[in-house]
C-alpha cells in the first residue's frame, strides 16, 4: 500500500509580517544537537558500522561529464586499454588508482571503489538521470534524485537551511521529481559566497513596510477565493523564504571563519570551496548536499584534461574525507564520488576518450559503508565490454539509501497516484557494514 | 599629359567618405526594418474575419452547448455559478494563456479605448492574429511534443522545430497537417525542422521507436499507451502487443548523413533480454514484430512508408482520440488546468460522441471546422467557465472547494510557469509590450536577464500534471533577486520610474502600478492601505519602489485568476 505524498505542513496561516521571529527554539536545537560532538569518539571504523545517533547525511561529489576510470580509479598502464596514465599504490594494500591522486591514495581506505558500475545510458542527460535517481528516464515521472530522496526521509529538526543543496554549476540540475518542487536543491552557484538572493533590497524598516503591505494585499486577494489561495502556499513558502533569509545558520555557507590553511587544504578552486562548504553545511545539519565538478567531458585531449581535473579533485576530495573523520561527521555521512558513465577504453584520434556506460567507477564511504574493498574489475585489454562482478546502477542506488538507513523499497505515490519505489534495485550486502 | 588627365578626373575629397556613410545609412535602414510587417500587413487584411469570427462565438452552438452542460453539473452538485470576472481580469488570462505574459499598459488602455460591445473578443482575435501568439503557444506545445531535454546534440534542433510550429500556427494550418508533417516527414533536422519531432528521440544515434510511439499516443491520442510498453495499461484496455506494434511503425525510420530516411528493410525487434524487469519472461531470442495499430485498423494509410501509413491513421476522421487530446491541451493552455487531469491519459470516447462529454463537444467542432487551433481556442475562450470570477462564496470552506473545482464553478488558481513569470516581469517593468520588433537591444537585454532569472527560478516545467506550490529559491528570487531590483527600481527606464514621473499625483501612480502588475485598479481599501507608502517615504519614487515590490510579491502576480 504506496503511502500517500506528504504535503507541506506547519503554521501556514499566520500573517508574513511576523515571519523572521523566534529563533531561540532553534538555537537551541542546533546547541543540542552540536553537544553529540562532545560525546567520546568511538573508533572510527567501528562507530562508523554501527552508526550513530545523529541523523545521517548524504553527501554527493558529481564529476559531471562522465570522468574516465582509466585516468582515475581504474588505471591499466601498459595494457592496451591504459593510455599513458601511471598508477601509484594506495593505502589499501595491492590496490592502485592514477598517479594524479596522491593524496586520495593516502585515504582510499575510507571508501570502498567500485570499479564495475554499468548503465544502460550513454547519453551525458539521460546518464545523469539515470545514475543520480537509479531510474532510466520515464515519461511517466520524474523520478527524485537520491538527494532529494535523503532530504525527504531523513529528519532535519532545527533545521532552518534548505535540506537539499547543490554547491556549483550542474548543466542538469538533480530534481525532486514526484516528491514535489520543494525536494529540488536549493543551488549555490559560487560557493564560499553565501547563497544569492538572500539579502532583502531594502534597509529592514522599508522591508518590513513591504511585508506588512504585502500582507494586507495577500489578504485582499484571499478575500471570496480563501481556500483556494491557501492552497497555494504562497504564504507558507514567503515564510520559509523570509526564515531562511535570517537564518544564523547561514553562516554555514561563509569560509571566512575557516583559516587560511584549511582553505589551502581543500584548495583555492571553486570547486574546492564547495567541498569545504559542504562540510559545514553537513555539520550545520543539512541532510543532502551535491557537489558539482563539471569538466570531465573529454573527448578530446583526455589525458591533459583529467590531469587538470585531478588537480582540483585529489586535494579537496582528500581533504573533504579527512575533514568529516576529524571532526566525527564521516560516521554520519555516506558519501558518494561518480559521474554519469566512464570513457572508452580505446582512445580516438583526438586524443580522447569517449563515452563509455559499461565498467566504470565510484567511490562510496562513510556511514554504514563497508569501506577499504574493491568491487569488480575491468579488461586491462578494452576487448570485453562487460566488467567483471558487474553492479547494476539501480543496486547502487538501493545500497546508497540502505546505508543512509532509509526504507529503499517503501513506496510513494506520484501526483498521478502511480506507486512507486524509492529505489528498484536490491542493495549489495557486500557494500554494507554487518552484512557481508 | 597623362598626368593632367588624371588630374581631370579626380574625384572630391569628400567622395569616399559620402560613399561610406550611404552606404552605412542604407545599412542600417535595412536592418533597423520592421522584420514583421509585412506579415502584419497579411493580418491587418485579414482582421476583418477574425473580427466577425471573434464577436459571434458567445451565442456559437457549441459554446452554448458546454455552457449548458456545466450548468447542469452545477445544479446536480448545487454549485451556483460564480460571478462573471471583469473584463481586464479576462484579457490578463487570454494574454497569459495566448503570449505568455500578461498585458503592458499600452495594451490595457487600447482595451479600454474599444468601449463597444464584444470588446474581450476583438481583444482575443488581435491576439490570436498576432505573432506573439503563435510563438508563445508553439513553446507550450512543443514541451510535450518534443519533451524538456535537450536532446541529441546536433541531430535535435529545438529552437528550429519551435519555430516551425510557430509559423504553422501562426499560417492557422489545420492541425492534422501539421501533425502528419511531424509523424511522417523526412530530411534534415535544419531544413526540415518537422523531422525534429522524430529526432528528440534519437539516443545514442539510434531513433528510439519506442519513446516516439509513446510520444504520438500522449500528445495526439491522449493515453498512455506507453505504460503498456512493460506491462498492460493498469486502468485501460492496452495491452503491450499493442504497444510494440505502434512503436514498429517507427522502426524503419533511421539517422543518416541527409537526416531522417525510412528504410523499408528494417524491422521492430523486441530484444527481451533488454528489459531488465522482464528478464525472466523470455529470455535469448528477440523478435521481430510488425506494425500495428490498437484500434481503427481501416484508417490506416496504404502505399506509404509505415510512419505515412500511421500518420493518416492518427489524423483520420474518425479517430475521434486525435481530436479530443488536443481539445483537453487547449483546454489547460486557457484555464491552466486540463478538463482532464493529467493532460494526456483521458478516458476512451464512449462508442458515438454524446453531448453530454465536454471534449466531445469541442471535439465535434475542431474537426467540423477543419481542425482550426484558431477556432477551438475561440470557442473554449468565450464559455461561460472561462469567463467566471475567480472568487466564490463557497471556497471559504475545503469541501466547498472540492464542489466548486469539480464543477469549474469558478476560474481556477494556477501557479504561472516559469516562462509566463519572466514574460510577465518584463512587461511589468516596460510598460510597453516587448515583442519582435522591439528595439534590437532591449530584446537583448531581455534574452540576458530572462537567461539569468531562469538559471535561478528554474527552467523546466513540470509535466506530471497539476499547479505546484513555489519553491523557497522561487520565492527568493522573486523578493531578493536581481531582475526583481532592476524592476522595482524607480529610474528613467524602467516603469516604477516612470510611472513616478509621470503621473499627476499619488492616487494615478497608484493606479498605474495596479495596472501594470495586476492589470486591475486598486480597490478603495487597498488604495487607503497603501497611499500612505507613498506619502510616507523620504521621495515619491522610492514609496512607489515599495509598491511595486508588494505587487510583484503578492500572490495575485504569480497565481492566473
Amino acid at each position: 500500500m504506496p503511502t500517500r505524498l506528504r504535503t507541506p505542513v506547519g503554521p501556514r496561516y499566520e500573517g508574513i509580517a511576523s515571519a523572521p521571529t523566534g529563533r531561540r527554539s532553534v538555537l537551541l536545537a542546533a546547541a543540542s544537537l552540536g553537544l553529540s560532538f562532545a560525546l567520546p569518539a568511538l573508533p572510527a571504523r567501528a562507530a562508523r558500522c554501527r552508526g550513530v545517533e545523529r541523523p545521517r547525511s548524504l553527501l554527493v561529489v558529481w564529476l559531471a561529464g562522465g570522468p574516465s576510470q582509466l585516468e582515475t580509479f581504474d588505471p591499466h598502464p601498459g595494457a592496451a586499454a591504459g593510455g599513458p596514465t601511471q598508477d601509484i599504490s594506495t593505502v589499501i594494500p595491492g590496490v592502485r588508482i592514477a598517479a594524479d591522486y596522491r593524496r586520495l591514495a593516502e585515504v582510499l581506505d575510507r571508501f570502498a571503489l567500485v570499479r564495475s558500475l554499468v548503465s544502460k545510458e550513454g547519453d551525458h542527460e539521460r546518464g545523469q538521470y539515470a545514475v543520480k535517481t537509479g531510474y532510466r528516464p520515464d515519461p511517466n515521472a520524474i523520478h527524485p534524485a537520491l538527494g532529494a530522496i535523503a532530504a525527504h526521509e531523513l529528519p532535519a529538526t532545527g533545521l532552518e537551511l534548505p535540506r537539499f543543496i547543490a554547491l556549483g554549476e550542474a548543466e542538469f540540475p538533480s530534481r525532486g521529481g514526484y516528491l514535489g518542487n520543494e525536494l529540488d536543491p536549493y543551488r549555490v552557484f559560487a560557493p564560499g559566497q553565501k547563497g544569492q538572493n538572500l539579502v532583502p533590497h531594502v534597509e529592514a524598516d522599508r522591508q518590513a513596510r513591504r511585508l506588512r503591505a504585502l500582507d494586507s494585499l495577500t489578504r485582499s486577494f484571499e478575500t471570496g477565493r480563501g481556500e483556494a489561495v491557501r492552497r497555494t502556499f504562497h504564504e507558507h513558502t514567503l515564510r520559509e523564504a523570509l526564515t531562511l533569509m535570517t537564518s544564523e545558520q547561514l553562516a554555514a555557507f561563509d569560509l571566512d571563519g575557516e583559516s587560511e590553511a584549511v582553505k589551502g587544504l581543500y584548495g583555492d578552486s571553486d570547486f574546492g570551496r564547495g567541498c569545504l562548504v559542504a562540510r559545514r553545511l553537513v555539520e550545520a545539519g543539512v541532510r543532502s548536499v551535491e557537489i558539482t565538478l563539471p569538466g570531465f567531458d573529454t573527448h578530446a585531449r583526455n589525458f591533459a584534461g583529467h590531469t587538470a581535473q585531478a588537480r582540483l579533485l585529489d586535494p579537496a576530495l582528500a581533504a573533504l574525507v579527512g575533514d568529516l573523520e576529524d571532526r566525527d561527521l564521516l560516521d554520519s555521512t555516506v558519501v558518494l564520488v561518480m559521474g554519469e558513465f566512464g570513457r572508452t577504453p580505446s582512445i580516438n584520434p583526438l586524443d580522447g576518450r569517449d563515452h563509455w556506460p559499461h565498467g566504470f567507477s565510484c567511490l562510496l564511504g562513510g556511514a554504514g559503508i563497508a569501506a577499504g574493498q574493491v568491487i569488480g574489475s575491468t579488461d586491462p585489454e578494452g576487448v570485453a565490454k562487460q566488467p567483471a562482478d558487474p553492479v547494476e546502477i539501480p543496486d547502487l542506488s538501493a545500497t546508497v539509501l540502505a546505508a543512509l538507513g532509509i526504507d529503499f523499497a517503501r513506496e510513494v505515490a506520484t501526483l498521478v497516484g502511480r506507486p512507486m519505489k524509492l529505489s528498484a534495485g536490491t542493495p549489495l550486502a557486500r557494500l554494507l557494514c554487518g552484512e557481508a | 599629359m597623362t598626368e593632367q588627365r588624371f588630374r581631370r578626373f579626380q574625384l572630391p575629397r569628400w567622395t569616399f567618405p559620402a560613399i561610406a556613410v550611404v552606404v552605412l545609412v542604407a545599412l542600417v535602414g535595412a536592418a533597423a526594418r520592421d522584420p514583421v510587417a509585412v506579415r502584419r500587413r497579411a493580418q491587418a487584411a485579414s482582421s476583418e474575419t477574425s473580427r466577425s469570427a471573434g464577436a459571434t462565438l458567445s451565442t456559437d452552438a457549441t459554446v452554448v452547448a458546454i455552457d449548458r452542460l456545466l450548468a447542469a453539473s452545477r445544479l446536480a452538485a448545487g454549485v451556483e455559478a460564480a460571478a462573471a470576472a471583469d473584463n481586464l481580469t479576462i484579457l490578463r488570462r487570454l494574454w497569459l494563456a495566448l503570449a505568455g505574459t500578461i498585458p503592458s499598459l499600452e495594451e490595457i488602455r487600447r482595451f479600454e479605448a474599444d468601449t463597444e460591445p464584444g470588446a474581450v473578443d476583438r481583444a482575443l482575435a488581435t491576439l490570436l492574429s498576432d505573432p506573439r501568439s503563435a510563438e508563445a503557444l508553439a513553446r507550450r506545445l512543443a514541451s510535450p511534443l518534443v519533451g524538456e531535454e535537450k536532446g541529441e546534440f546536433i541531430v535535435f534542433r529545438r529552437d528550429r522545430f519551435t519555430t516551425w510550429l510557430a509559423d504553422q500556427i501562426g499560417a492557422n494550418r489545420p492541425w492534422d497537417q501539421t501533425v502528419r508533417d511531424m509523424v511522417s516527414a523526412r530530411g534534415l533536422w535544419t531544413d526540415t525542422p518537422a523531422v525534429n519531432f522524430i529526432t528528440q528521440a534519437a539516443a545514442n544515434g539510434v531513433i528510439d521507436a519506442d519513446k516516439l510511439a509513446g510520444r504520438v499516443s500522449r500528445v495526439f491520442l491522449g493515453a498512455r499507451l506507453d505504460c503498456a510498453q512493460c506491462h498492460d495499461h493498469p486502468f485501460a484496455a492496452w495491452k503491450q502487443g499493442e504497444f510494440e506494434g505502434l512503436a514498429a511503425s517507427f522502426a524503419q525510420a533511421k539517422l543518416s548523413p541527409v537526416g531522417v530516411e525510412d528504410d523499408p528493410a528494417r524491422v521492430h525487434r523486441i530484444d527481451r533480454t533488454s528489459v531488465a524487469a522482464l528478464a525472466t519472461a523470455m529470455t535469448g531470442a528477440g523478435r521481430n514484430v510488425p506494425p500495428r495499430v490498437p484500434f481503427g485498423a481501416e484508417w490506416l494509410g496504404s502505399g506509404g512508408t509505415h510512419r505515412e501509413n500511421l500518420a493518416a491513421w492518427v489524423i483520420h476522421a474518425d479517430n475521434r482520440r486525435f481530436d479530443r487530446a488536443i481539445a483537453n491541451r487547449m483546454w489547460s493552455i486557457l484555464f491552466g488546468k486540463a478538463w482532464h487531469e493529467p493532460v494526456d491519459d483521458i478516458p476512451d470516447p464512449g462508442p458515438a460522441s454524446s453531448p453530454d462529454d465536454l471534449l466531445d463537444l469541442l471535439a465535434d467542432d475542431f474537426r467540423e471546422h477543419g481542425r482550426d487551433l484558431r477556432r477551438l481556442i475561440g470557442v473554449i475562450a468565450a464559455t461561460e467557465a472561462f469567463r467566471f470570477a475567480s472568487t466564490h462564496p463557497d471556497l471559504g470552506s475545503a469541501e466547498g472547494a472540492e464542489r466548486v473545482t469539480a464543477t469549474w464553478g469558478a476560474f481556477p488558481l494556477t501557479r504561472l510557469s516559469p516562462d509566463q513569470m519572466i514574460g510577465a516581469m518584463g512587461a511589468t517593468t516596460s510598460l510597453q509590450t516587448i515583442e519582435r520588433n522591439s528595439h534590437v537591444l532591449t530584446r537583448t537585454i531581455r534574452f540576458f536577464r530572462e537567461t539569468d532569472f531562469l538559471r535561478e527560478y528554474g527552467q523546466v516545467v513540470d509535466s506530471q500534471g497539476g499547479s505546484l506550490p513555489a519553491t523557497i529559491p522561487q520565492a527568493l528570487v522573486q523578493m531578493n533577486g536581481k531582475l526583481a531590483r532592476e524592476m522595482v527600481e524607480a529610474n528613467v527606464v524602467t516603469a516604477t520610474g516612470r510611472i513616478a514621473g509621470m503621473a499627476r499625483d499619488d492616487v494615478a501612480r497608484l493606479e498605474v502600478a495596479f495596472l501594470v502588475a495586476l492589470t486591475r485598479r486598486p480597490a478603495s481599501e487597498e488604495r487607503e492601505l497603501l497611499l500612505p507608502l507613498l506619502t510616507l517615504a523620504e521621495t515619491k519614487g522610492r514609496g512607489l519602489e515599495d509598491v511595486m515590490w508588494t505587487l510583484f510579491n503578492c500572490p495575485e502576480f504569480s497565481w492566473n485568476h
